[in-house]
């Protein structure tokens, strides 16, 4: 099948990257501690010790960052080092005397270190303008905004519990951020734009019908392209993805939708879904003011308002919805009731609310 | 540098937080990488992406882990008229050694634009941005420093795992050897894509599930036990001296009221028949608490983000399975397979697991891969009186009976 070079040689093994403090203790952790925003100290059955010093990043990294990282390894942790699904680096210490020099130096490079614990985590993101063709945003910079402005909650963990924020640059949702604390999506607004001729030549029509999860595209066969019922399409994108003859970008329309309340973890009430806070911000680079504002008004109300120990969605599910309407000053719409196909569930069918101003 | 200014980037060098513009400004030696800054600015100028769907490209004897990508306006930006992406199967647990990193560094500055993500969310190890050229080029000198390519397509994704029992004290198995022994098992699957749609593996050591399993797998692997959580009494003690809130800030919260504080005693005590495993005791206190003898995982199918038919979280459709390290893990694989077979056979093109099975209904797929109907896998049974029965649960009529 294949004419040269190697193939189907998989990943290198683990156990090649890993240090010699974690292969004398590997599935003999007893406890950890966190011993400040951003260092964890792991502590082993045979009594050894590990330190992890966790550092953001802004997951876009240069191979210059990746050979810096490398000599820090190299200078505090024998050489090995591992990153985190959400896009921090961590440097793995066996000897207590080097976490404080580490952290200095890696401070001083202008690598954060927190996002453990009861901190702000990194914000798990896309692509965005950077390299992917149906982004409704760029994630980077709206990133790099939102964490700029809540830097210090990456730097102290006494945040009523774990904050997560997730962000997607449009509805495919690669990063998955439909259970997070907030999250953050791209969305467009107004229906896509058809090129007939392109449609005619580069498009499979079954597969773009098919693709529509309201039925909204129907087949115009004069034209040997399809048309777009605009009452029932609701932007997803999904047509523009398998036929880029669909353009749904519309510069002016597209923004931001904004979820909160969802989480992954099982501790307590099981995973569950981040539900609509803000149906729209506009897409305003280079610093997305009106969404750094947002989110900065919703982690402060949560910091303000939950007790200790509740997540955003169990801060949330005690008060009720409607009171987080009223907390957050926020306006509910007819954009927040649920239309798509497994709507019913969320009618509250009892007679039991709370009254809001 | 190029003498364009690019004033809407240069307020994302500002603030505390790590920059990606500096991030790419680190790499503008390079011609491609330097026209992309560019090409972004125009994007931030635009509020748009200046990319587009192009020809399917790729390195010998795959089909996936390359992402095609052009510029759509190659007149201004001839260097990134192509910028394709090529992902790179990370190491179990995103582990690496500081020699591997710069081997990777090094590659990717021959031929690429010296940009990487670190990681995409799938988990790749991403190099971001190269020419069709040098995609063979590269994908030979990445093979003969023992890297290969992650999925992309309608093929196994990238399994990922937790970092499990490398450094975690929940940790129910083994998580990287079981990434990487699938990742291996499955290397067809996973480089030449034939499936409707891509199927994603996520692997937890425990239901904190630090990887999103259940929300972004179609099929999330969560550690759990089922014999009793281990308590150091002496531990508890200390947590109580301490001063903390064990009643409150445990007991209270446990979902199911399984355990129990006597603050005159010091004592913490779990009615193992009603713990769910949820792990919050034991997060909240470590020292005292440790996850059972008796481990293996709960395997569960189905999780998804919104397109096409909204979000799924994975359903239990084995509450218990033991991974057996020893056998290579031949029961799990075993079912794998089946999943991936009446998948394979049934799904229309694009149809994730979940969807399909949301659309033939539960109980078919159970059938079709054969598990046992069991009451963990559902929150509450039916509630409408509008179900099948299967020919063979009837009282079968002799021939002509019937008027
Ligand atoms: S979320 Fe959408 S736009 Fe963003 S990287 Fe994924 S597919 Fe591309
Ligand atoms: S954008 Fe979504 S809803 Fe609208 S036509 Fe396309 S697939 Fe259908
Ligand atoms: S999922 Fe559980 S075992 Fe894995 S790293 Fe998280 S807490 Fe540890
Ligand atoms: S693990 Fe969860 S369910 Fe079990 S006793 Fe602890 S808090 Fe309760």
């Amino acid at each position: 099948m294949v004419a040269k070079g190697r193939t189907d040689i998989g990943p290198p093994h683990y156990e090649e990257m890993l240090p010699q403090i974690i292969k004398d203790n590997y599935g003999k952790w007893k406890y950890f501690e966190r011993i400040k925003p951003g260092v964890l100290k792991h502590v082993s059955e045979t009594g050894d010790e590990l330190y992890t010093v966790r550092a953001g990043s802004p997951r876009l990294l240069s191979i210059t960052s990746l050979r810096e990282f490398a000599d820090i390894a190299d200078k505090y942790c024998n050489g090995h080092l591992r990153f985190t699904s959400r896009h921090n680096v961590e440097f793995l210490v066996d000897d207590p005397e080097k976490v404080e020099p580490l952290i200095a130096e890696l401070e001083e490079r202008g690598w954060p270190v927190g996002g453990t614990g009861n901190c702000l985590n990194n914000i798990i993101h896309t692509q965005g303008w950077i390299h992917c063709h149906s982004a409704a945003t760029d994630a980077s910079g709206p990133v790099k905004a939102v964490m700029d402005e809540l830097f210090d909650y990456f730097k102290t963990d006494d945040l009523p519990a774990k904050l997560k924020i997730s962000m997607a640059c449009c509805l495919n949702m690669c990063g998955a951020v439909h259970c997070s604390d907030i999250a953050f999506v791209g969305i467009h607004r107004t229906i896509p734009k058809i090129d007939d001729e392109g449609v005619a030549k580069n498009c499979e029509i079954p597969n773009v019908i098919a693709a529509c999860p309201t039925g909204a595209i129907r087949p115009n066969p004069k034209a040997k392209s399809v048309s777009v019922n605009e009452e029932k399409c609701m932007y997803c994108g999904n047509c523009y993805t398998v036929c880029p003859s669909m353009k749904i970008i519309d510069p002016e329309n597209d923004g931001l939708a904004i979820f909160v309340g969802g989480k992954v973890s099982n501790a307590r009430s099981g995973p569950s879904f981040s539900r609509l806070a803000i149906p729209w911000v506009p897409n305003n680079p280079p610093r997305w003011d009106e969404l750094v504002s947002a989110i900065k008004n919703l982690v402060e109300i949560w910091v303000k308002n939950a007790k200790k120990g509740e997540r955003y969605g169990e801060w949330i599910e005690r008060i009720g919805w409607e009171k987080f309407f009223e907390i957050a000053e926020l306006p509910f719409t007819d954009k927040h009731i649920d239309d798509f196909i497994f709507s019913v569930p969320t009618f509250r069918t009892t007679t039991n609310f709370k009254y809001t101003k | 540098m190029s003498d364009k200014k690019r004033p809407l980037l240069d307020e994302l060098k500002k603030g505390p937080w790590p920059s990606f513009v500096k991030e790419m400004e680190k790499q503008a030696g390079n011609k491609m990488t330097e026209e992309a800054i560019d090409l972004l600015e125009r994007s931030y100028e635009d509020k748009m992406c200046h990319w587009k769907h192009g020809g399917i490209v790729g390195v010998r004897g795959y089909g996936g882990g390359v992402i095609g990508r052009y510029c759509d306006i190659p007149e201004e930006f001839p260097n990134v008229q192509e910028f394709h992406t090529m992902r790179v199967n990370q190491p179990s647990g995103w582990f690496y050694t500081s020699d591997a990193l710069r081997n990777l560094a090094d590659i990717w500055e021959k031929h690429g634009s010296g940009l990487t993500n670190m990681h995409g969310a799938t988990g790749d190890a991403v190099l971001l941005g190269t020419t069709t050229d040098h995609l063979q080029p590269c994908f030979d000198e990445l093979a003969e420093n023992g890297w290969d390519l992650g999925g992309s397509g309608s093929d196994l994704r990238t399994p990922s795992c937790c970092v499990g029992p490398a450094r975690c004290n929940n940790a129910c198995f083994d998580t990287l050897h079981l990434c990487h022994n699938l990742t291996n098992e499955y290397q067809d699957e996973l480089h030449r894509p034939m499936w409707p749609y891509k199927f994603k593996i996520k692997i937890s050591g425990c239901a904190n599930d630090c990887v999103s399993s259940i929300a972004r797998a179609d099929l999330s692997i969560i550690g759990t036990w089922r014999d009793s959580i281990r308590i150091d009494a002496e531990a508890v003690k200390e947590y109580a001296a301490s001063g903390m809130d064990i009643q409150g800030l445990v007991v209270d919260k446990c979902p199911t009221k399984a355990c129990a504080f006597d603050k005159e005693k010091a004592e913490f005590t779990v009615d193992d028949e009603n713990c769910v495993r949820c792990m919050h005791c034991i997060n909240k206190m470590p020292k005292a608490l440790r996850i059972g003898k008796d481990c293996g995982a709960t395997i569960l199918i189905g999780g998804k983000a919104t397109i096409v038919q909204s979000a799924f979280l994975s359903w239990v459709i084995v509450p218990f399975m033991k991974l057996n390290k020893e056998d290579g893990y031949a029961e799990l694989k075993d079912l794998l397979e089946r999943i991936w077979e009446w998948w394979d056979e049934n799904a229309k093109v694009r149809e994730r697991i979940g969807e399909l099975i949301y659309r033939k209904g539960m109980r078919t797929f159970l059938k079709e891969v054969g598990l046992e109907p069991k009451a963990q896998m559902v929150h509450h049974p039916r509630a409408n009186p509008y179900f099948f029965w299967w020919p063979d649960e009837l009282v079968q009529k002799e021939e002509g009976d019937e008027k």
